[in-house]
């Protein structure tokens, strides 16, 4: 039974996507440059790479003509599925655009069907095409060259050329869905194409450097994002977004008032009535309402971000040992306090706490909250390599914690509980809330982002650099005379 | 066939349709009328299973819209806004595949494809570009598209749109066929016309609001009032005012005609008659004046602006 199901799922998926590779293949305007990119560029190609062989063979440089014709390669898968994007945007927001999404809505396929019937119809073209021409490449070098790629190239290589086009596609999905028209997409495409350009430069470094093992490392980037990519695109991808979404039109007004409403919270002083306190003494119900009843609603809410972070503390933790037992350095110092923090002002601690954790909130909402942990984790990583060099090198365990504990009291918790509101402001486009657009998820956790910056982290980072730079050095000066090594 | 019971509607802060009930049986067609954004699209794809209520809720063909959407989108066949077209497609190639989608075997895709194109007068489109196609065709062709896999249920917006008068017949009649043959069915129309001459019962939804509902002689009796009589005199109106104003409410005049409003028109149109014959005055016709669906639609859509 489950079986057939599946069967017919398959056969659901399989009817949608035929029928829009059928309509791309007859589509002159996408045809033409997938057959030239298909057919003539690997032959271009593999021109140029007998004349690189004959060149660097004259003169000696080997290596040079053993780097470019992997990275040809690439080349060759790459340029074909860039069309990807262009057949993506056209089956999904051209379809919308051209009215002829309803009556597929209107069919008994779910909307994960759909989905995936429009992602295949979008990657199977140019993947072949790429496939193509990379065969036929390798095929014309071994036959003019003798030349053959080892089999970790070769999986490396179709491996990429695979999950880029798969990044390129569900992220075309997901620029889809905030558009109603092919005009704004491919406005709205930039945001996948400038990355996908530093990833390909990323890569041709790579390639050209000998460094084929990181590759993989790549590889691994590449599908965690097409993971994500797909997850938000299947949150968006649905009958109800599609259709109550009708007009690309900002709504300055709207999407103020619903930060407005998230940002707001309740006045609560003890269960007292507002007119019962004195009119002096109300501001105190703002303050007990957000310390006692807000900030706990929104420590809740981020309690997935929060994990997620704690997992990334502890990844630093081992970093910082890691790194640490690789490269042992031996210090001595006799003022600690001096050493670590001579001459460094509590403005100067603020400002560059925040500049590190503001990188981490931009690097967050633009990786959906992966990069948000990056300041912190290093900032943690470092410190534990410091730490554990201290203790190695023989000095007592106090002197250590002397050096982080007053101050990282505050601190510490403080960049925890900012990481994880910025891990939450990324995350939101593609975790599900239920019963909120994606959009006023995002407000959601902006409001909730910025309190926890204006209410909780700021004022103890400023706190934290006041004892940084006032008190830690002191404590750290006694402790190191009291214990030393 | 279709039970629709609070039905509402909101995106973010707009309320499409609110609290909206209405039942279609078997061999119904219901129509939907309403000024544009009054809720009528939004109302079909509710019922479409299309969209999710965000409140009420809907039974269609057996299936309740919330919890069993694909089955609801199996039994209705629903004609779009847009007729919605690949327009690089060939028509037969186009029904064959929504056949597909409906899990119709090869052989009843044909079939079923080929009579629908005949039926509706364009055989010869089978094998056409969609491109190609005139406006009235598209039209026909996503009719076509809607009533393939043979639904019990029928959500057709604006059906003769864009369509000349002999095309929009066969659409009339189609409609008409199908609900011969038990098939519950709404039209959404701005043709007041087209519903007068197709519904069994009309709908009018004003601000997402039903604001009336039933057939289009109980709208104009309960809308606009008691029937309306003219009376045509050969000359003038001068004896006959006197005795008609006696025995009806007169509503006007004009050179030889008399308007008058009855409830009981089949006791009082003699009584006027003898009373006429009784006093010399000749007659030349007297007729009922029918009050139009246009006269019942802006009288609702009007008082509630």
């Amino acid at each position: 039974m489950m079986k057939e199901t599946r069967r017919e799922d398959l056969r659901l998926i399989w009817t949608l996507t035929a029928r829009e590779i059928r309509d791309v293949l007859r589509d002159w305007r996408l045809v033409t440059p997938i057959l030239l990119l298909t057919l003539l560029f690997p032959i271009v190609a593999n021109l140029v790479a007998q004349a690189t062989f004959r060149f660097f063979q004259r003169y000696g440089g080997h290596i040079i003509a053993e780097r470019t014709v992997p990275f040809l390669l690439m080349v060759v898968g790459f340029f074909p599925i860039t069309f990807s994007l262009v057949i993506a945007l056209e089956s999904f927001v051209g379809e919308k655009e051209r009215k002829s999404l309803e009556p597929l809505l209107a069919t008994p396929l779910s909307d994960t069907q759909l989905y995936v019937g429009k992602i295949l119809s979008s990657l199977i073209p140019p993947l072949a095409a790429s496939y193509l021409g990379m065969a036929s490449y390798l095929i014309g070098l071994y036959l003019t060259r003798r030349w053959a790629p080892s089999l970790e190239l070769l999986a490396q290589m179709f491996a990429l050329t695979t999950a880029e086009a798969l990044v390129m596609v569900s992220g075309a999905v997901v620029v889809s869905s905030q558009t109603t028209s092919i005009r704004a997409a491919n406005l709205l495409a930039s945001f996948i194409i400038l990355p996908m350009a530093f990833l390909v430069q990323a890569e041709s470094f790579l390639m050209l450097w000998g460094q084929y093992t990181s590759l993989w490392w790549l590889l691994a980037f590449l599908l965690v994002s097409d993971v994500l990519l797909i997850r938000m695109g299947l949150r968006l991808f649905n009958r109800e977004e599609l259709l109550s979404r009708e007009i690309d039109r900002i709504q300055i007004r709207r999407v103020w008032e619903t930060f407005r409403r998230h940002f707001a919270w309740e006045w609560w002083l003890f269960g007292r009535k507002r007119q019962a306190v004195p009119r002096a003494l109300r501001w105190t119900g703002w303050l007990a309402g957000f310390y006692l009843r807000e900030a706990p609603a929104i420590l809740r809410r981020s309690s997935p971000a929060m994990l997620v972070v704690l997992a990334g503390v502890v990844g630093a933790g081992v970093l910082g040992w890691s790194i640490a037992s690789r490269f042992p350095i031996t210090l001595s110092f006799d003022e600690p306090g001096r050493a670590f923090f001579g001459g460094i002002t509590p403005t100067f601690i603020l400002g560059n706490n925040l500049r590190a954790l503001s990188v981490g909130a931009i690097l967050g909402t633009l990786s959906f909250g992966s990069l948000a942990v990056t300041p912190l984790l290093i900032t943690l990583a470092l410190a534990v390599y410091v730490g554990l060099q201290i203790l190695w090198s023989g000095y007592s365990p106090w002197v250590v914690l002397a050096l982080v504990g007053p101050h990282g009291i505050l601190e510490i918790p403080a960049a925890f509980l900012w990481c994880a509101a910025a891990v939450r402001l990324g995350a939101s486009f593609i975790t599900p809330s239920p019963g909120m657009t994606v959009g006023e998820a995002w407000l959601q956790a902006l409001a909730d982002f910025l309190k926890t910056a204006l209410f909780i982290v700021l004022p103890a980072l400023a706190i934290a650099a006041l004892i940084e730079a006032r008190i830690t050095p002191g404590v750290a000066m006694w402790v190191f005379w009291a214990y030393g090594r | 066939m279709i039970e629709a019971h609070g039905l509402t509607k909101r995106f973010d802060n707009l309320v499409a349709v609110d609290d909206l009930s209405l039942t279609v049986a078997a061999g119904e067609v219901l129509a939907l009328l309403g000024p544009n954004g009054a809720g009528k699209t939004t109302t079909v794809r509710m019922l479409a299973a299309i969209l999710r209520p965000s409140k009420g809720r809907a039974i269609v063909a057996g299936h309740d819209v919330l919890t069993e959407p694909a089955a609801v989108r199996r039994k209705i066949g629903l004609l779009t806004e847009y007729p919605g077209l690949y327009r690089r497609m060939y028509g037969g190639e186009y029904l064959d595949f929504f056949g597909r989608l409906y899990g119709l075997d090869a052989e009843t895709r044909q079939r079923r494809a080929r009579r629908l194109l005949e039926q509706f007068g364009m055989p010869e489109a089978w094998d056409r570009r969609i491109g190609e196609y005139s406006k009235g065709m598209q039209q026909k062709l996503a009719l076509a598209r809607a009533m393939l896999h043979d639904p019990p249920v029928l959500l057709l917006d604006e059906p003769t749109s864009a369509m000349d008068p002999y095309s929009a017949k066969l659409v009339r009649d189609a409609i008409l066929s199908l609900r011969n043959m038990r098939r519950a069915i709404v039209v959404c129309t701005h043709n007041l016309a087209e519903a007068e001459l197709l519904a069994d019962r009309i709908a009018i939804i004003r601000r997402g609001r039903l604001v009336a509902i039933g057939t289009p002689a109980e709208l104009k009796r309960e809308l606009v009032g008691p029937p309306l009589m003219e009376l045509h005199l050969k000359n003038g109106v001068g004896r006959a005012y006197s005795l008609v104003s006696q025995l009806a409410h007169i509503v006007a005049t004009d050179g030889n005609r008399i308007w008058y409003e009855t409830e009981t028109p089949e006791t009082t149109n003699p009584l006027i008659l003898r009373a006429l014959v009784a006093a010399d005055v000749e007659v030349i016709t007297l007729a009922r004046s029918e009050w139009s669906l246009e006269d019942v639609y802006l009288r609702i859509v009007g008082s509630t602006q």
